[in-house]
């Protein structure tokens, strides 16, 4: 299951608006071993394509510089299809390398509407998973005083 | 001195969950055989009859060697290598 915090689940499907109709791509980084995407972090996407997405070249040794100086990894690892499904295609799936990573889709084909779908690829093999949206990943209180004080 | 080359998480099934190993050669592709002799099976993920695979980035120090001279790039002792999949798809 991937479990993600509502303003980075929004940042992903507001990054997969914007560069809509060519693919985004990015990754959510965080601690190690930790299965928490924390550090949302949109990548260029080299090929600037509708169905096609890399990320660049350089881009991509800074990212994992970075992540490493951290201590980080892609826990999530996102792109977007704009024009069919959000699930992995055969290239999605022959160039996953990342077996760690949970593989978020997100599909722009409907203008309103974004669909938000998350896998695990591993040796070729694709598994949904379940999404869990929180609003914090904060162990104290998991909505602030504000928003409770504020009757519904 | 040596040149250090740095494998990531895909390929550490080759070293041992290392993740850097320690390598010699005048050129990539001889560093690349160095490896493959303590590390078999390494090479094959990382070229192919082609030259360097296409979705497998291989910097020494900052540069992709793609921008360098390939697999003939020049490499010496103290030099950093870094292996990175490609991130890509469809």
């Amino acid at each position: 299951m991937l479990r993600i915090d509502r303003t980075t689940y929004d940042q992903i499907v507001a990054h997969a608006r914007r560069d809509h109709p060519d693919e985004a791509c990015g990754v959510v980084a965080g601690p190690a071993g930790s299965d928490r995407p924390e550090r949302f972090v949109p990548m260029l996407n080299a090929a600037r394509s509708p169905t096609f997405y890399e990320f660049d070249s350089a881009d991509l040794l800074a990212l994992y510089r970075e992540m490493d100086h951290r201590d980080e990894e892609p826990v999530v690892i996102y792109h977007s299809h704009t024009a069919t499904e959000a699930y992995p295609s055969r290239t999605d799936v022959s160039l996953a390398q990342e077996p760690g990573a949970h593989y978020v889709l997100v599909s722009t084909r409907e203008p309103d509407h974004t669909e938000f779908r998350s896998y695990r690829i591993v040796d070729g093999e694709v598994a949904e998973e379940e999404v869990e949206v929180v609003q914090t990943f904060s162990g104290e209180a998991p909505t602030s005083p504000n928003e409770e004080s504020v009757p519904r | 001195m040596s040149i250090e080359v740095r494998i990531p998480t895909i390929l550490r099934q080759y070293t041992g969950g290392e993740k850097a190993v320690d390598g010699s050669g005048a050129t990539l592709a001889e560093l690349i055989d160095d490896l493959e002799s303590r590390h078999a099976g390494l090479r094959g993920r990382l070229v192919d009859e082609k030259g360097l695979r296409r979705f497998v980035n291989v910097y020494l120090n900052d540069e992709d060697v793609r921008f360098l001279g390939g697999l003939e790039t020049s490499v010496k002792d103290g030099d950093n290598v870094t292996v990175l999949p490609a991130v890509a798809g469809g």
